[in-house]
């Protein structure tokens, strides 16, 4: 017996901050819905827009896998190890945070507005060595198909991070289907429309949908628009720490 | 006044985490960087939370939630997540709904 969560896009928690607009489908900042904190390891799922030269000043993160896919424009990370890379729609980037890092995170066009996803898993493993890892994506791979793009496996295809999540991201001409595989049977899937529209597992999604599906190994999705992009998270419905 | 006790090893967010308590109302953050520090806070004042922050593995987090609720058998010893960004406010409301 599955059971499904169903997390419409207007009903996400939104902050507006003239800069910054950003719809959260989990509880964030100042965004608190006791029945809206996690699906599993999954805590954080925003969809920002960030308007053209602005951004977010430094500030900390530890003991968190986040994931960050640019879906328009392009994003500067800078941080307190030196490090300083742009991110690119078509591109993705994950910093694992683990004992504490320093960063900051800009719009790397001084007009143009950046939309991105910004992802936060919980880390089945505490106080790592803080990383980033980049990577660009194959627009090729995503054509009717998903196309791997994070996994728990160093050297896999896409990137990786220290949870036992994998995720994919395809997109869809009207009518096509596909059955996506689930990676464990300790693990939910998570499917957010990035754009257009499908069927997952028998219910309608639309842009900015999510649909969280736990205890189904074999789960069918079909586009219902021709260029339906989807964005399936595969995660631990438990955080076991190592 | 909810009393609200951070203790990790990055003192640089530590401090980060004590402005965001202390900038809301009714909060009032103490940081510290060792269990003996912790203990001595008890001294001082009432936590109803303790967050062990960045730096403690599971273990050491395990000891201190055994001497603390030793200490004071209501206290709620959780481990903070994200480094302060994000997520300190909903952990903070969750833990007031759930004693509720």
């Amino acid at each position: 017996m599955s059971t499904t969560v169903l997390h419409k896009a207007v009903t996400r928690g939104h902050a507006d901050l003239g800069w910054l607009s950003s719809h959260q489908s989990f509880s964030f900042a100042g965004y608190y819905n006791p029945e809206r904190i996690q699906f599993g390891v999954l805590r954080v799922l925003n969809d920002d827009v960030v308007a053209g030269g602005k951004g977010f000043g430094s500030h900390p993160h530890d003991n968190m896998e986040i994931i960050s896919i640019p879906l328009e424009g392009s994003l500067v990370h800078e941080d307190n190890m030196g490090h300083r890379q742009v991110v690119s729609a078509g591109e993705i980037q994950v910093m694992s945070t683990g004992s504490g890092v320093f960063h900051s995170e800009y719009n790397n066009s001084p007009e143009a507005p950046a939309k991105f996803l910004q992802i936060w898993l919980f880390p089945n493993r505490l106080n790592v060595t803080p990383r980033y890892d980049q990577v660009k994506l194959d627009p090729a791979k995503e054509e009717n198909a998903l196309e791997q793009l994070i996994s728990p496996v160093k050297g896999g295809e896409g990137t990786w991070l220290y949870q036992d999540a994998w995720f994919y991201k395809g997109r869809f001409d009207e009518g096509r289907a596909v059955d996506y595989g689930r990676k464990r049977k300790e693990n939910g899937v998570y499917f957010f429309v990035v754009k257009g529209s499908f069927m997952v597992s028998g219910e309608r999604l639309e842009s900015r949908d999510g649909l969280g599906i736990t205890d189904l190994d074999t789960i069918g999705l079909s586009s219902l628009e021709e260029g339906s992009e989807i964005l399936i998270m595969d995660v631990p419905m438990q955080n076991k720490i190592q | 006044m909810l009393n609200i006790l951070a203790i990790g090893r990055d003192m640089a967010i530590l401090q980060v985490v004590e402005r965001l308590i202390n900038g809301h109302e009714g909060w009032k953050a103490t940081i510290v960087s060792t269990e003996e520090e912790a203990v001595a806070a008890f001294g001082e004042a009432k936590f109803s939370i303790v967050f062990v922050c960045a730096g403690i593995s599971m273990d050491e987090e395990e000891g201190i939630r055994r001497r603390l609720q030793q200490l004071d058998s209501e206290v709620v010893v959780t481990r903070h997540f994200g480094g302060g960004s994000g997520l300190l406010e909903n952990e903070i409301l969750s833990i007031l709904n759930s004693k509720l």
